[in-house]
């Protein structure tokens, strides 16, 4: 007889960490399977036609890339903010902050050769502005930023909403809460025959490769990790706690922004209801900065990945006519086992015989203590 | 009489015959043969890491042997945990108390209690628990609140519940590292009556004296294995210690005359509000030369560790003032302190000393990789950082399998190695160390207060926090006592090193001399 017992490890090989996160997402998509066939459709035929839909053609394909871009943008900023343990959960919000500023620059300023870039340097700097202020409440006055950047989500969208419903409301449209549509010179080119916004996917693919950067080679960089990693350290080390949170949080929140000005110049041109801005890519950045383990170059794969799930949900709504939360059930689900099975990351499952002392060498331990991934 | 049981007319009440447990990567007790008979106290003495802990965790149920036998009363047992353990009369008081702070003494004992009622579980315990505390000598208030009693109050709790649950073994693990003398003296008479009451104790410790003081037998362990056993009086302390790190240890010794310069340190006055809104330092005051270590005393909680905090910067002083060679310090950052030349050994060296997800190299230039020197403009220099790291890895005698190795997989003995590396490495006027060597092993502590020693002899002015005693009467040329946030008592080495200094500074600590 035998029984399962835990055996504390010293630390985690990178193979594991990656197992535990592809099994958590791929035991999600069969959750997904599942659902499928609750709902009397065959999974294995409707598993096919999301694939052929999303990988198999330029345009669905386009409609990955297209969501990945501002779960991208946004994902690195988490990265950034998490690897600091600043639970940033406001960049629904700061998404929002960004599409109104860029909003701002299309509607309102005369147009020239600087407006796209102006467009999105807006966007940086108004997000980075909303994110500061959780960030100096927290470093201050102690004030727990979860809480203030969730609410700071719904302050953003009440005032996206009556922007769009007040003094933003279009002239050319009646009854309809929407903005004037932005001018053709505000528009950002796209991937012939689909709506991926270019230089927002270049923005975002640097981000992510500049805040690795910034972690790993510059004084601020070290501060945060060290701020993260060892709080008690930190303050010894001489790192000020306010300067370095409110770096990061600005940081963080100025890139999700640029994400906003991206989805309102790329796709929307013009600001419209924020739920249709953003469609829970602030929400989802989280788990994909998660899933990235806080490592802001591996957000180019798992944004992508959860990119791919909601480019999924349309073709699930479309064309298997099942409601688009199943993408909700299936990024729920991965969250869920992955907090699960975050044991197994500091524990190692051993067989063992039952009995007294002639429990004997049941593992020889030949395991050799694995490399830590840096 | 313990001796009588010696003879070998009685049976052990506990016996392990070749218990072995392997961890990845090293044996951690390696065929260990034990006997413990009723009415003795057996001390087991060993370096950190010498398997210690692991044999006591086999013993009490928190892990399985991978070889050999425990037998209890004669019959071989698994215990397969601790709750079995304590059915089977074998109680543990372990380093870090597991009391339930907010709650009474009564309760915590009701709490241990098996088939306690669930209304007004302390109403029945109070008889048994009053006559317990008095056979042996367990002096505490049942109505107290266990966060307002001190370290020896809760140790005593601790015993208190071990025997209500019918303990005929006690294994009390470094049981005097959180005491004063006093406080010691009465835990060892409470083990005297034990004895008497034919109760076995076993006594886990790396003090040497203690050992010699109140144990029958010894058994020493090194690397996983008994490398000896002796019985009372028939070792000396330098062979223990020679048995228990299987080389001579040599004492460190203070060389050169003590100082006569110009004090560089001068603490004056000094008044700082604790966290709790409570004056923790009420007017301390003291000051050292260049080339003299001051050793502060105090039991835990009298202001020492806000003192070091001030000194580091990492506190700011309600009012007074802290001036090093007439700079004074404090309203400086911890930065602007380092910069002036303090070097600082923190007191919790896991959390503060390092950052325990980082690796060696980002730990040993913690402090300073932001400065010119390892950062250009906002880049740092890794190249130049790495070159220090390695430097240090091999002046500093740091064992770790590479400089990327994450700092939390080290022993205490090199983590502690790290801080000293980075700190004493910029050759600092000032050098607070606080608790240097707690719960470190016999060979890095000699390391430590070689290094200590080191920056005394090249002209540093050295401040060290301890509440071992024999750790400061080995290192200062001065020992301090602080009490209620103030210093309260100054004696030369030489005083402190004697009976009466030593019961002299116990009486200053526990605050009932005023000097």
């Amino acid at each position: 007889m035998t029984r399962l017992r835990w055996v504390p490890r010293l630390a985690a090989p990178a193979w594991l960490l990656v197992a535990v996160s592809g099994g958590a997402f791929l035991a999600a998509l069969l959750v997904a399977l599942g659902l499928f066939a609750l709902y009397g459709l065959d999974p294995l035929s409707a598993g096919a036609t999301v694939v052929e839909r999303t990988l198999m053609d330029k345009r669905g394909f386009g409609e990955v890339i297209r969501k990945s871009i501002p779960l991208l943008l946004a994902g690195a900023g988490m990265a950034l903010a998490l690897r600091a343990r600043f639970w940033n959960i406001g960049a629904e919000g700061q998404i929002l902050a960004g599409a109104i500023a860029a909003t701002a620059v299309a509607l309102f300023v005369p147009l020239g050769w600087y407006t796209i870039p102006a467009l999105y340097l807006a966007g940086f700097v108004a997000a980075g502005l909303y994110g500061l202020v959780p960030a100096y409440l927290k470093a201050r006055l102690g004030v727990n930023e979860i809480i203030t950047t969730l609410m700071f989500n719904y302050v953003a969208i009440y005032v996206v909403r009556w922007l769009i419903n007040g003094p933003w409301r279009g002239r050319s449209l009646t009854g309809f809460s929407y903005t004037d549509r932005f001018d053709r010179a505000t528009y950002l080119p796209l991937w012939e025959g689909t709506r991926v916004h270019i230089p927002t996917l270049v923005i975002g693919v640097a981000a992510a490769l500049l805040i690795t950067w910034l972690l790993r080679h510059t004084r601020l960089g070290f501060s945060i990790r060290v701020m993260g990693d060892g709080p008690d350290a930190a303050r010894y080390a001489g790192i000020k706690l306010l300067p370095t949170t409110l770096a990061l949080a600005a940081l963080a929140a100025g890139v999700a922004g640029v994400a906003g000005a991206g989805e309102v110049a790329g796709i929307h041109h013009r600001l419209i209801e924020p739920t249709s801005v953003s469609m829970g890519y602030g929400y989802t950045a989280i788990l994909v900065a998660l899933l990235a383990r806080r490592k802001a170059w591996a957000t180019l794969i798992t944004a992508p990945l959860l990119g791919w799930v909601f480019a999924a949900g349309d073709v699930i709504k479309v064309s298997l006519q099942l409601p688009f939360q199943i993408t909700d059930v299936i990024i729920g689900v991965t969250l869920l086992l992955l907090v699960a099975a975050e044991p197994l990351l500091s524990y190692r499952p051993v067989w063992q015989r039952r009995g007294g002392s002639e429990d004997a060498p049941t593992t020889p331990e030949t395991q050799t203590r694995p490399e830590v991934g840096s | 009489m313990p001796e009588a049981n010696l003879a070998g007319a009685a049976l052990p009440f506990l016996s392990t015959r070749g218990l072995t447990k392997r961890f990845p990567g090293v044996v951690a007790t390696n065929g260990i043969d034990l006997d413990i008979m009723p009415g003795e106290v057996h001390a087991l003495l060993g370096e950190n890491g010498a398997g210690k802990t692991t044999l006591i965790s086999m013993l009490y149920g928190l892990l399985q042997p991978d070889e050999g036998e425990i037998r209890v009363a004669g019959s071989a047992m698994r215990i397969r945990d601790p709750r079995h353990a304590m059915e089977l009369g074998l109680g543990l008081v372990a380093q870090h108390f597991h009391l339930a702070r907010r709650h009474t003494v009564a309760e915590n004992l009701a709490l241990g209690q098996r088939g306690a009622p669930f209304w007004r579980p302390t109403l029945q315990l109070r008889a048994k628990a009053g006559e317990i505390a008095e056979r042996y000598g367990l002096d505490v208030s049942m109505d107290a609140r266990v966060s307002s009693l001190s370290p020896g109050e809760q140790q005593r709790i601790e015993i208190l519940k071990a025997l209500m649950q019918g303990a005929k073994l006690l294994i009390l693990d470094e049981p005097t590292s959180v005491l004063t003398p006093q406080e010691a003296d009465a835990l060892f008479e409470v083990v005297e009556r034990m004895r008497a009451d034919d109760r076995a104790v076993v006594f886990i410790s790396h003090k040497l004296n203690e050992v010699q003081r109140v144990a029958d037998r010894i058994t020493v362990l090194r690397a996983g294995s008994v490398v000896g056993r002796l019985v009372r009086g028939e070792a000396d302390s330098s062979q223990l210690a020679s048995l228990m790190v299987g080389r001579q240890v040599a004492s460190p010794q203070r060389l050169g005359v003590v100082s006569k310069q110009e004090p560089l340190l001068v603490v004056n006055d000094l008044w700082l509000r604790g966290a709790r809104g409570v004056d923790a330092l009420r007017g301390t005051t003291f000051s050292v030369r260049p080339g003299e270590v001051i050793g502060i005393a105090g039991v835990a909680g009298n202001g020492q560790s806000e003192l070091a905090q001030v000194l580091a910067g990492l506190a700011r002083p309600t009012s007074g003032s802290v001036k090093l060679g007439g700079l004074e310090l404090g309203r400086l950052t911890p930065r602007e302190v380092r910069a002036a030349g303090v070097a600082y050994i923190p007191e919790d060296r896991r959390t503060e000393g390092v950052v325990g997800a980082m690796s060696v190299m980002e730990n040993l230039v913690l402090r300073q990789v932001r400065d010119p020197g390892f950062a250009r403009g906002v880049l740092i220099d890794w190249r130049k950082a790495e070159e220090f790291a390695a430097k240090a890895v091999k002046e500093f005698d740091i064992r770790t399998p590479s400089l990327r190795t994450e700092a939390r997989t080290l022993s205490g003995g090199n983590v502690q190695k790290i801080v000293l590396a980075r700190e004493l490495s910029g050759k600092p006027r000032l050098v607070v160390a606080s608790h240097p060597t707690y719960g470190l092993d016999i060979g890095s502590t000699n390391h430590t207060h070689e290094l200590l020693l080191a920056q005394r002899g090249r002209g540093a002015a050295v401040v060290v926090i301890s509440e071992d005693l024999d750790e400061l009467i080995k290192l200062a040329d001065r020992v301090l006592v602080m009490f209620g946030g103030r210093v309260v008592g100054s004696m030369p080495v030489a005083e402190a090193a004697t009976d009466e200094g030593v019961q002299r500074l116990g009486l200053l600590m526990a605050g009932s001399l005023e000097a």
